[in-house]
């Protein structure tokens, strides 16, 4: 399959925060904006969350969407932005970890 | 983030033109800087990096911390001329990250048999780009050697600014072609970006190393973006 030349407004992140945004509800944008080793996601990837759990897009292979969501619920709630660090191990403040062996640091916050 | 500045950032996006998203790791403020605007101090040159490689990261200025966040559209490549070149064509192109698109309204030639996987529009090129518009992120690649397809497209690529303009023919065919293009109008300046005869010169000798030819000459085009003395030294 070749790479999408046009964005598709069904499943771009930004599209869709700008839509909930505008239906009113509160959002958080998570942003990977640094990597080392083999993340599966590159910097500049970008996650985004409403206050129920509801998300689009992907900062990771997968692994720690879940430590995203639930600290983007207080982001939502503060206001205040936060930067989230992931790595290999479980020993992670996040207990979780990348299995592909990375580490990435994400950014989170608030939609206005 | 500043609702406001995401509908702008979204618009730009949509319309598939580049922007970089400038956010201040301190406060969280955020800019956001379109193609062709200007940034002083520190800050310029890494936006100005961001813009021509279309890679994201975090960088130091002015004491504090920023996440500079590109935006490039995907790059496409559009070929007028279903013909053996772009059959050898397609399929690198698009392992090289350039999406392809064939036009070409003489049927024959537009079979999808001979094109498996590339998206083939059997019009001519004025009812294609009418529905898709070109813009600064497609290379256009005329290979028709028929005028009448080719001129109109390559009129049409030069005045949306396509990054890269390429035309096959012998020195003869284009300098007749020229003369064509000069009284549909085009400039000087226009005439001078076209690529002709098409592709880096590495003897080509065959339709599938002719492809190979053109396909460094998209990309020496696309990386050297914003920087006109550079494209044309490098694709001269």
């Amino acid at each position: 399959m070749q790479e999408a030349t046009h964005l598709d407004e069904a499943r771009d992140p930004l599209l869709i925060a700008e839509r909930w945004r505008q239906d009113g509800k509160p959002v958080a944008i998570a942003t990977v904006v640094e990597t080392w080793g083999s993340a599966p996601r590159p910097t500049g990837s970008h996650l985004v969350i409403d206050a129920e759990g509801n998300f689009h897009g992907s900062v990771s292979g997968g692994c720690v969407e879940g430590a995203v969501i639930s600290e983007a619920g207080e982001v939502i709630e503060t206001g205040h932005p936060r930067m989230l660090e992931f790595g290999v191990a479980d020993e992670t403040a996040w207990r979780v970890g990348l299995s592909c062996g990375g580490r990435i640091r994400v950014y989170v916050e608030r939609l206005g | 983030m500043d609702p406001h500045l995401l509908e702008q950032l979204n618009g730009e996006r949509r319309a598939r033109r580049a922007a970089v998203l400038v956010t201040d790791l301190s406060d969280g403020a955020g800019r956001l800087i379109r193609e062709g605007e200007m940034v002083s101090g520190a800050l310029g040159e890494v936006v100005a990096r961001a813009f021509r490689t279309g890679n994201s990261g975090l960088t130091e200025a002015e004491d504090r911390s920023f996440f500079i966040n590109a935006h490039l559209p995907q790059p496409r490549l559009m070929l007028l001329g279903a013909v053996h070149i772009s059959q050898a064509l397609a399929p690198m192109a698009r392992v090289a990250g350039y999406p392809v698109e064939i036009v070409d309204p003489r049927t024959a030639f537009a079979a999808e048999d001979r094109f498996p996987d590339v998206p083939l529009d059997p019009r001519w090129p004025e009812e294609v780009f009418a529905e898709r518009p070109l813009d600064a992120y497609t290379a256009v690649a005329a290979v028709t050697h028929d005028p009448k397809i080719d001129d109109f497209a390559l009129k049409a690529a030069l005045d949306a600014g396509c990054f890269y303009v390429g035309a096959l023919g012998s020195r003869k065919t284009h300098a007749a072609r020229l003369e064509r293009l000069k009284s549909l109008g085009a400039t000087a300046d226009q005439l001078d970006r076209i690529a002709a005869p098409i592709g880096l010169d590495i003897g080509a000798a065959n339709p599938a190393e002719i492809a190979v030819a053109v396909l460094a000459q998209v990309i020496a085009a696309f990386r050297a973006r914003g920087n006109a003395a550079k494209v044309k030294e490098k694709t001269a």
